[in-house]
């Protein structure tokens, strides 16, 4: 066996047993360091003769290829069971608590309004806003509600003045009319927002909400009335069916007058929508009064439309379980809790109006 | 409006099932509201058992029975009958019933230290006979099988409730509502003769209106019924009175009321030998007063509508009849009232008196003008038949020609309004049942109104009519079409949509709380703003428009911390008011914290909410919003109800006029004015109105895309200034000696105290210097550097610290 193979043989043995990383070291060192087993050996190969040179040359480069793999697989090898044995120390109890959470809400009134300004949108209803205060006459008057009609106590109205010529606004049709005077038909818009009356139990606050529709173009019927609030209820409710009914009424501001209806029945405590014998008045609608027309310089010959209003609260109520109104105003942070909703949670067409 | 079908069938002649005539009701816009028996006063009354009679321990007199009262239930009754013993048969009424001849409502109530629940009842004190000693004994024959049955029977018809809309008027009578039905299909109206009693002689008084500006009364018909005895009605007519909830009081009350009911025809009578000589129908003077039926004296404004005699007042026309001339059971002579009263006239007088009554209600809505001789004699005749007594002729004052309305309708407008199509032929069937006059010429009708529509004024009032006996089912449902011309939000109502969310998702609750609020708390949070009072708030603790987001965010805060909540964020976004004129009110988002941070944490330390982690969310949501935090400035300046110390307002730009926010601490004062019992409590208000959008759009912004790939060095300055020098002004001056080259300024310590004199600071900077064209060598950073120091040394008086 010549001198090479002995080495070799010597420290595979010694890389084969338990080293540290030191010990690993130093035999690097023994065999490749300036004065090194192997070093050297290259070094000796200079005094031999040409013939026995190139031979023990092949001999000495495949032994110290082996023992530098066999080396570095060592190395390897020992890191990673530093590494493994280090991990062990540094296991920790991960079931402990995560810092707080701090989840924000969105009051439910303002997620159906999102949910329904989606809706429109879709149809091609923009969103119009007015001011809480109005006067008398866009309130009232230009809606064709005049001083002393028995129809004012339909609303009961929180005045601001002695004189009754501002208050707050009864209801979000006030918005039809600025939004008429200030433009040109067609007019398609909604007008969501705060409306008051000085009511207040179980079913009515001082304070609600209401969304106005307005669609004012050449030929618009009752059909497409009944066609848009038919699609508006379904895609609210999230259901394929509706029981829907349309049946007369009255509103100094419209002409033929409706208010809508839609099926339902308890199950369990809970309305279930759009099944069962029972109805649930939940919006009037009707085509715009030509007097309503003619107070804000729209041709009633040429123009006409329909409009509706709808309690957004009340439909919130419905769609989510919802019991007492007062309870929207009320600010108790266990009800917000439950009933708000994670501002992610945005209402669109593409990801559906509720999760 | 209530009524039963037997009533109605006065008027129409139907073979319809009631639930048929019920679903028509509603289908033609007489919404029903209910249809069931009325609940009675004597509903509580049941027949009885003595099943076991004892002495009452306390009371000699009284006897102590068990009593069954069906349904295997037996009660302890207190009866201090001599007549109650074991196994009689008897009439018991339980608590909440109301005693006939006492009218007192019975409660379950301790007699001599026994609870005695209800009690025993006598004939005299059903009103069943004078008989008061001992409690009634009921025939055990009839009775026995009957225990627990309602002793008084009911009247078995159910009753009708219709919400009837302003409109109709017409409908506040049977008359009306059969005609509508008729209409409709249901039936056919009967011919409504009233046949023509004897009259004998003129009406002796003498009937003037009195022609004055704004006369409220247009015509006055009236006749006398001499020689009639006043006495209760016939049980028809009890009956009648009864199903509707009402109480029958005497047969002309009771007459006047039924014809009111089915015609819709108010009438007044008045005792005629009450009457000083003559009636006039004029305008109230300042200052007159009068007792009306409702035994209130009324003091009269100028210009109301009342009928006098020669020395007083006798009613407010239309509306109530006053005490002095009100008849009675005695009463032996009357003058019957039939007219009409203009309806604006009526409200108004109404309104200024706060009176409202059955007649008011129906004049202010329009009363039928032609109906003023139907009344008179339909009321007269039954008055005869059942008082007796002879008619005189009738008198027809009128003071105004009451003109008829005519209207020209184009067939084509209903299904231009409708979208959908009537035969021509069922449109005039239809408008004919409703007592419309009509001639058709080609595609037009020339209708005359019936005097009993005032509502009816145009041509598309004559579309709803058609529309609504033909069923809103005919209409179409037309699928709306899915296209978009706008955008559904401007760019405020999506700033709006983006700040509610973005401060949601830092953490807080939403809220709605009212526009209004308690001016009591408003006042602290006033400032310079006028105070916005209701005239008539709902309570007074929400008597003024809120003139700041706060009001009601603390008073919810406090009450979310009396409920046992200690750590608390929450916001809300709406308006605030500065005026009481429409439009004097701008959009907020007021937000407000309190409690701590890391509570009861096992690996953070708790602290105190402060400014700085408000500031943080303030920040966030309005760089989220896309507003540019470098161009930000703060000021210290801000309303008195912060922290004067622990509070900023925040500016977009350093030369804006308006801050667009403020955040801080809330002073002491108002913590403790309120009563708020918290840890720590930080609020900010965001004025959205105050927002200046950018016009430039996400698009074009995200354009400009400018980075460096040269290496970045930081440096570490420390300056000692004086205390009052800010972070953020020494931030501008660092960053604005190159703008080019530093990118940012990061404060990262502050320090006072040892080796710092007192009136200074020490704050220490952390400086990223890069550039966009190469990497900067030693030389290039060094002379930064000393730019840096020297520039803040000279500007602040600043030194840095070695």
């Amino acid at each position: 066996m010549s001198d090479y193979k002995k080495i070799k043989n010597k420290y595979l043995d010694k890389l084969n047993s338990n080293l540290k990383i030191e010990e690993l070291n130093n035999i690097k060192t023994e065999l490749f360091g300036k004065n090194g087993l192997i070093s050297n050996s290259f070094k000796n190969l200079g005094q031999l003769k040409p013939d026995e040179r190139k031979k023990h040359a092949s001999d000495l480069n495949s032994i110290k290829e082996e023992l530098q793999d066999k080396i570095n697989a060592k190395f390897q090898q020992i890191e990673a069971e530093e590494i493994n044995s280090k991990l062990k120390d540094e296991k920790i109890d991960i079931t402990l608590p995560e810092r707080d959470i701090s989840q924000g809400k969105i009051h439910p009134v303002s997620q159906v309004i999102d949910e329904i300004s989606s809706i429109f949108s879709e149809i091609g209803f923009s969103v119009e806003e007015g001011p809480d205060v109005e006067n008398e006459n866009y309130n009232f008057t230009a809606l064709n509600t005049p001083e002393n009609h028995p129809a004012r106590d339909m609303h009961d109205t929180f005045y601001l003045d002695n004189d009754k010529k501002t208050l707050l606004r009864t209801h979000t049709s006030p918005v039809q009319v600025r939004t008429m005077l200030k433009g040109k038909p067609p007019f398609k818009i909604i007008a969501p927002g705060r409306t008051y009356r000085s009511d207040s139990d179980q079913t009515h606050s001082p304070m609600f909400h209401q969304v106005e529709g307005l669609y004012i173009d050449k030929d618009i019927t009752m059909g497409h009335l009944k066609g848009c609030l038919n699609y508006f209820i379904k895609s609210f409710f999230e259901v394929d069916k509706i029981k829907m009914r349309f049946r007369p009424s009255h509103f100094p501001f419209t002409e033929p007058s409706a208010e809508v209806d839609i099926g339902y029945e308890m199950k369990d405590g809970k309305i279930i929508i759009g099944e069962g014998d029972k109805w649930l008045e939940i919006l009037g609608c009707g085509m715009v009064h030509p007097n309503v027309l003619k107070n804000v310089n729209v041709n009633s010959d040429k123009y006409q439309g329909y409009a509706f209003g709808i309690g957004i609260d009340r439909l919130g109520m419905l769609k989510y379980g919802i019991n007492d109104l007062r309870a929207f105003f009320e600010t108790d942070y266990r009800w917000l809790n439950h009933f708000g909703f994670d501002p992610l949670d945005v209402p669109s067409n593409y990801r559906g109006l509720s999760r | 409006m209530k009524f039963t079908i037997s009533w109605l069938k006065d008027h129409l002649k139907s073979n319809k099932k009631d639930n048929e005539i019920i679903d028509k009701l509603t289908n033609i816009g007489l919404e029903v509201e209910s249809f069931q028996k009325l609940s009675s006063d004597l509903d509580g009354f049941k027949v009885a058992k003595i099943v076991n009679v004892k002495k009452h321990p306390n009371a000699d007199r009284l006897k102590l029975c068990d009593v069954d009262i069906g349904k295997k239930k037996i009660i302890k009754v207190v009866c201090g009958a001599s007549n109650a013993k074991k196994n009689l048969l008897t009439v018991y009424a339980s608590p909440g019933s109301v005693i006939p001849k006492s009218k007192i409502k019975l409660t379950t109530s301790k007699i001599r230290g026994i609870t005695s629940y209800g009690m025993l009842c006598s004939e005299s004190e059903l009103n069943l006979s004078s008989e008061a000693d001992g409690i009634i004994e009921l025939k055990s024959s009839k009775y026995l099988n009957q225990i627990g049955v309602d002793f008084f029977k009911k009247n078995s018809e159910k009753v009708i409730d219709l919400s009837i809309t302003p409109n109709r008027p017409d409908c506040l009578g049977v008359r009306g509502i059969a005609r509508d039905l008729a209409a409709a299909g249901v039936g056919k109206l009967k011919d409504p003769s009233v046949k023509s009693q004897k009259k004998e002689g003129k009406q002796p008084f003498k009937v003037s209106i009195i022609k004055s500006k704004n006369q409220g009364c247009t015509i006055f018909g009236t006749c006398l019924i001499k020689g009639l005895i006043n006495k209760e009605s016939p049980k028809w007519l009890k009956e009648k009175i009864i199903s509707l909830g009402q109480n029958p009081i005497s047969a002309i009350v009771d007459i006047t009321n039924y014809i009111m009911l089915d015609l819709n025809r108010p009438l007044h009578a008045y005792d005629a030998d009450k009457i000083d000589k003559e009636i006039v129908v004029r305008n109230s003077k300042k200052g007159e007063s009068f007792r009306a039926l409702d035994n209130k004296e009324y003091l009269l404004d100028e210009g109301m509508c009342v009928i006098s005699d020669k020395s007083r007042v006798l009613g407010l026309g239309g509306i109530i009849g006053g005490t002095y001339s009100g008849t009675e059971l005695k009463t032996k002579n009357i003058l019957l009232e039939s007219a009409y009263f203009l309806p604006e006239s009526v409200r108004r007088t109404s309104k200024l008196l706060n009176l409202d009554t059955d007649a008011k209600f129906r004049f202010e809505r329009g009363i039928d003008p032609n109906s003023i001789e139907e009344g008179l004699s339909k009321a007269a005749n039954l008055i005869t038949e059942i008082c007796g007594g002879k008619i005189s002729k009738f008198d027809i004052q009128k003071s105004k020609k009451s003109r008829i309305r005519k209207i020209k309708f184009d067939i084509p407008l209903f299904k231009k309004i409708t979208g959908f199509k009537v035969k021509d032929k069922e449109i005039i069937r239809i408008l004919t049942d409703l007592g419309f006059g009509i001639s058709k010429k080609k595609q037009k009708l020339h209708l005359i109104v019936p005097t009993w529509r005032p509502d009816i004024t145009q041509p598309v009032d004559i579309v709803e009519e058609i529309a609504r006996i033909k069923g809103y089912d005919n209409i179409e449902t037309l699928e709306p079409k899915k296209d978009r011309t706008k955008d559904t939000l401007n760019k405020e109502q999506k700033l709006f949509h983006f700040l509610q969310r973005a401060v949601a998702s830092k953490g807080y609750f939403e809220t709605v709380t009212w526009s209004f609020t308690d001016s009591k708390i408003n006042k602290l949070f006033q400032e310079k703003n006028k105070e916005i009072r209701i005239v008539n708030p709902i309570s007074s603790e929400l008597d003024v428009l809120r003139n700041s987001i706060f009001p009601n965010l603390m008073f919810y805060i406090k009450k979310n911390l009396d409920r046992g909540f200690k750590d608390i964020s929450l916001f809300e976004i709406g308006p605030v008011f500065s005026g009481n004129k429409p439009g004097e009110q701008s959009t907020v988002i007021g937000g407000i914290k309190c409690g701590k941070i890391f509570r009861h944490n096992w690996n953070a330390n708790e602290r105190l909410i402060d400014v700085f982690d408000l500031k943080k969310d303030l920040f966030q949501t309005l760089i989220e919003s896309g507003f540019n935090k470098n161009n930000f400035f703060i000021r210290d300046k801000t309303p008195t109800y912060y922290h004067p110390g622990k509070s900023g307002s925040v500016y977009l730009d350093k030369d804006d006029i308006e801050p667009v926010a403020f955040f801080g601490e809330f002073h002491p004062n108002i913590i403790k004015k309120l009563d708020i019992k918290t840890d720590a409590l930080v609020g900010f208000e965001i004025f959205l109105d105050r927002l200046k959008i950018s016009s430039l759009n996400l698009k074009e912004k995200k354009l400009f895309y400018e980075y460096s790939d040269y290496q970045k060095s930081e440096r570490d300055f420390a300056f000692i200034v004086d205390k009052n020098i800010k972070a953020q002004d020494l931030i501008k001056i660092i960053s604005s000696v190159d703008q080019s080259l530093i990118k940012s300024v990061k404060v990262f310590d502050i320090y006072e105290g040892e080796n710092i004199p007192k009136d200074k600071k020490s704050i220490a900077l952390n400086v990223t210097i890069q550039s966009s064209e190469k990497t900067l060598n030693d030389k290039d950073l060094e002379k930064i550097n000393h730019l840096i120091i020297s520039t803040v040394e000279t500007q602040t008086g600043a030194r840095i610290r070695s």
